[in-house]
This record gives C-alpha cells, structure tokens and sequence, in this order.
C-alpha cells in the first residue's frame, strides 16, 4: 500500500516534470491570441458591426429610407428617434445600421479582390524571375508614384459615380501594394532550399508554387491585407463622401457624413454620428490588424 | 554617392514616364467620346472637328500620347471647360495653397511625434509609451475628413473662435502668415490635415529611436557616465535620418491626398480644385491636376531619398 503510493507518487513527480508541451503554429498564434484583450475586444467590436450590418432589417426600428418632412433634423432622444433624425426626416439610428452594410462591403470586397489579383501577381512576378519580374514591378512602381487617395479618386472620378466605379477603383488602389508584398516573399522563399529541393526531386513547378511557396507567402500578404480594410474603409467612405461611390438615397456612412455636412449649425451632434461608425470601424480594424500581426509573426 | 544620384534620378524617368501614360489615359477612362469630355456641351460641330483634328484624336492612340507629352511638356495642359482658363495656371495658383496647409501640417505633426515618440521609445512598455501607440492608432483610423467636421463644429459653431471655411476674404491672392485675420483661416484645415502625420510618424520615431537605444554603444555611453539625457540626445542623432525621411514621404502624399480635407473646408488648394472639377466633369482641370501632384509625388520623394543619403553616409545604396 505506501509502496504503491509511493510509487505513484514519484511516477506523478517524474510526469509533472516541465514537459515541453509543442505547439504548432496556429495553435500558437491562437494561444497568443487568447491573452491580447485588446484585441478579442476590438474583434468581438467588429462582429458587433457585422452582425448588426447582416441583421439590419431586424434591428432597424424604422425605414432607413423612409422621409418626412416634419420631423427633419431632429436632436439625439426626439421621441422614437434615438439618434435624431437626418436633413430629410429620416431615422439616423436605422440609416447607420443599414449604412454599415455599404461601408463593410466597400471596405471588404476591394480588399479580398486586390488581395487575390495582387496576391497572384506578385507570386508570379517573384517565382519567374527576369523580365516577367520586371514588367510586373515597373509596373507596380508607376502605381506607387500616386497617393492612394489621389489614385481613387483619379480613376472613379473620370469614370464617374456610382459603386461599382467605386469599388474598381479602390481594388486597383491595393492591387500594387499587395503585389509587392507577394512579390518580396515569394523571392525570399524561392531561393530557399527545400524549394531547390522540391525541383531536385522533379517536381512540377505548379506544385512547388502551390505546396511550398503560397504557404509562406499567405501569412505575410494575409497580414498586410488585414491592415488595408481600415484604409479602405476609410477611403470608400470618403469617395462616398466626395459623391463619388454609393448613390443616394442607400445608406452610408460616407455619404451620410456628406449631406449632413449642411446641417452643423442645426444639429451638430447628429451631423458627427456617421464619422464615428466610420472611425470605430477603422480603429477596430486597425487594432485587431495589428494584434494579428503581432500574434502571426514567427520571431517573437 | 553621384553614382547613385545620377542612378536614382535615372530611375524616376521612367516612373514619371508611366505616370504621364496613366494620366493620358484617364481620358480614355472616361465614358463617351474623348472629344466631347474636352469641349463644353453647347461647342458646335465645328469646333468638336476643330479639335479632333488638333489634338490628333483621329490618329493612333500611340501618336495620340506622344502629342499630348508634348503639349504637356510646353506647358499646355488644356482648358478648363468651367473658366476657360489654362488648367495649368489653375492647378499651379492652387498648388500653393496646398503646400502652405500641407507645410503646417506636416510640421506641426513633425514636432508633437518627436516629442512624444521619442518619450514612448524611451520608456518602453510603461503606461506613457501606451498611451503614445494608442494616439498614433487612432491618427491613422480616424476619418481625418470627419475629424475636420468635429473640430469645425467645436471651435466654429459651438465656441466660435475660428472660422469654418474659406481663405479670407482675399482668397488666396496675398495670403501671408504674418497676419492673423489670414491666418486664423488656416489653422483647422492644418490641424485636421496632421492627423495621419503624426500618427505615422510618431510610430516610426517610437520604433527607430527604440532600436537605436538596444545597440551596444548606447550601454558605452551609459557605462562612461553620460546623462540619461546625453544618452538620449545620441540615441535621437542616429535615428533622425530614417524619421526626416518619412516626414518627407507624408508631406509628399499630404499635397497629393488634401483633396478631402480641402473639400470641408473649401481651402481653395488642388485637392478642392479636383473636387470642383469630379463635380462639374471637367475632365482637363482633372487630367492636368493629377497629372502635376502625381509628378510632385515623384519627385519629393526622390528629393527625401537624395537627402537621407547624403545626410546619413552609413546607408550604402545598392
């Protein structure tokens, strides 16, 4: 009996030795993951805003779209408007849920488009090499020499409203950064030597790309993909804002902040609501970006 | 040292080269008929052949370009279909006071990052270096064409010490700083404008005075009994080349992106001219403004990367 105890003992003492528990990578980030609260929260912020974009019919307690003539501009609290009511007597509250929609989709799509498109043809510029390298990045360099606001602005502005212009223009806008960024990771990777491995042992270059180059280019351009829905939340709401991206009368936020502007001397606190969907957006994003960043890079 | 100047100034050829293609071909982007996007609605038959003829639109599109280089390159850029006036004395009387908010801007960003970036980088992990990496986040997320509308509503609706809008009642003929009922006109706009500035720049001058304070040298000067202050002062020294460089870089995308900020304030610069012009469709003020801030663009930023070699010998460009 105490031999057994004993026994059991030392065997529990030689278990509970510091085992070195192996994480893999993902288990890793989520680990890192777990303890940034600033991050879960901005994150859980940013499910808040999807959700409440997805679910607006339910949650909106008015037509986004509905006027009236009597109740224009009315303050924060008028009776049913919680919010106030904007320049044509419309629900501010139910505008900016269903405004969320726009500014999400124009801030998403772009993004995930670019990311694609960029993503593909900086993959293809950094793996062939030469001149196929060359004509891609010359050509990325030329986009660089343009502000990204003067770009956006630049194309929909010639081609003229509207949200599909919009939304063309601000992909082209993120296509070059991301090429570039999928460019200087596949370079780095293919002179690696498994990679030089892999095409010892015969095989296909389709599957060297696919198997051991998008692997490690997926993290780096993932990562800065992350950081641009903020800039491009921003940048589609103020093309929205310049007349450029959604039409009215749709909801957005962009849009909104533009025809309130008329109204500062009215009702200034109503006129600031849609720049601050837009700005709580954006810094969610941005820190959930930069939490991702920090949770996904290796050398830590 | 020449040899890279002359090669990086090489190098920007062709990029202003792709810039003026891009730039000629924003026409092309346009919908209808380029003819019709140069001319007034009401131009008569006449004058739509008049121009095709001048402007070649009836031969290849190859000769096409190479005609407007060189229209562009003397000078003419078009005619404003609003005033009638050359676009490029347009754009260049504008230029100006885009450069004066933008200046501002990017000093007044310049100064507040250094101070507080270097604070952050000093004391690493502590609450002040938070509180520093918490403003330069939100100077990058926040809607700097929104912050504009907040600070006009505080300083101009509610306190009324500032003006909303406008350049004065000159406009921008004879501004000068030196007299406050000019100035005053450009204060917000300059605020406003700084945001994303300081942002940036206080995260780079956090990172690059931190990684200059975890060399080895920074222990020497410790251990030879320097201040905290001394040491700080050679930590700032080595760092600053990187951070002037990047100031630079934001002053080059602060001229060519104002066109939101201008908007609000209607600070008569190229980024409202652009505005006015997306609104009326007049597709030559457009083409010849982007046109120059692109150019612009490209060289301020060779202009940063000449002056960060040459202030800083240890970058050893390839």
């Amino acid at each position: 009996m105490t031999d057994l105890t004993l026994g059991s003992n030392i065997l529990t003492v030689d278990d509970g030795a510091p085992a070195l528990k192996v994480r893999g990578y993902w288990a890793t980030v989520a680990h890192r993951l777990r303890y940034d609260y600033v991050t879960l929260f901005f994150a859980l912020v940013i499910v808040l805003i999807v959700l409440a974009a997805i679910c607006a019919p339910l949650l909106a307690p008015f037509d986004p779209l509905k006027t009236s003539m009597v109740y224009r501009l009315k303050p924060i609290g008028f009776r049913n408007f919680l919010l106030g009511t904007d320049e044509l007597g419309r629900d501010m509250l139910s505008r900016l849920i269903y405004g969320g929609r726009m500014s999400l989709l124009m801030g998403l799509v772009p993004v995930v488009t670019a990311t694609v498109l960029g993503g593909m043809l900086g993959v293809i510029a950094g793996f062939l090499g030469g001149r196929v390298n060359m004509l891609i990045m010359r050509t990325v360099d030329i986009f660089y020499a343009f502000p990204s606001v003067l770009l956006a602005v630049a194309i929909s502005g010639t081609m003229g409203g509207g949200m599909a212009n919009g939304l063309i223009a601000l992909t082209l806008v993120f296509i070059p950064p991301l090429c570039r960024v999928a460019e200087t990771a596949t370079t780095q990777v293919r002179n690696l030597d498994f990679v030089e491995a892999a095409r010892a042992s015969g095989a296909p270059t389709a599957s060297i790309v696919l198997h051991h180059v998008l692997g490690n280019v997926l993290a780096p351009v993932f990562i800065y993909a992350s950081s641009l829905i903020s800039v491009a939340i921003l940048l589609a709401a103020g093309l929205s804002f310049l007349g450029l991206g959604v039409e009215p009368p749709t909801p957005d936020w962009g849009l909104m902040l533009s025809t309130l502007r008329q109204a500062i001397y009215v009702q200034p606190y109503v006129c600031a609501l849609p720049g601050l969907a837009i700005f709580i957006t954006s810094l969610s994003f941005n820190l959930v970006s930069d939490g991702l960043r920090q949770a996904m890079d290796v050398r830590i | 040292m020449w040899a890279y100047t002359a090669r990086r100034i090489l190098y920007a050829v062709p990029i202003a080269i792709g810039v003026t293609v891009i730039c000629f071909g924003l026409v092309y982007l346009a919908p209808g008929d380029p003819v019709s996007m140069l001319l007034p609605p009401d131009a008569s038959q006449a004058d739509i052949e008049f121009l095709k003829k001048l402007y070649g639109f009836d031969q290849p599109i190859p000769v096409q370009y190479f005609k407007w280089l060189m229209r562009a390159a003397s000078g003419d850029l078009g005619t404003s279909l609003q005033t009638s006036r050359p676009v490029l004395a347009e754009v260049s009387r504008a230029l100006s006071n885009t450069v004066i908010i933008s200046l501002g801007a990017v000093m007044l960003a310049f100064s507040l990052a250094f101070v507080l970036g270097t604070t952050a980088a000093y004391y690493v992990g502590r609450p002040i270096d938070r509180i520093v990496t918490g403003i330069s986040v939100v100077g990058v997320s926040v809607p700097n064409y929104w912050l504009g509308i907040v600070l006009i509503i505080v300083f101009s609706v509610e306190l009324g010490v500032l003006p909303a809008t406008g350049m004065g009642s000159n406009g921008s003929d004879d501004f000068t700083l030196a007299s406050w009922s000019q100035v005053k006109y450009a204060i917000l706009p300059t605020i406003t404008l700084s945001m994303v500035p300081l942002g940036i720049i206080m995260r780079s001058t956090r990172a690059a005075v931190a990684e200059v304070l975890a060399h080895d040298f920074v222990q020497t000067l410790r251990a030879k009994g320097l201040s905290e202050l001394a040491v700080l002062r050679h930590a700032v020294r080595n760092a600053l080349p990187q951070i002037l460089a990047v100031m630079g870089l934001q002053f080059g995308y602060l001229v060519g992106g104002s066109i939101l900020i201008e908007t609000i304030f209607t600070w008569p610069g190229t980024g409202f001219l652009l505005s006015k012009a997306i609104l009326t469709r007049d597709i030559p003020v457009l083409q010849g403004a982007i046109l120059i801030l692109a150019l612009c663009f490209v060289a301020t930023n060779l202009v940063v990367d000449l002056l960060q070699t040459a202030v800083d010998p240890r970058i050893k460009r390839a």
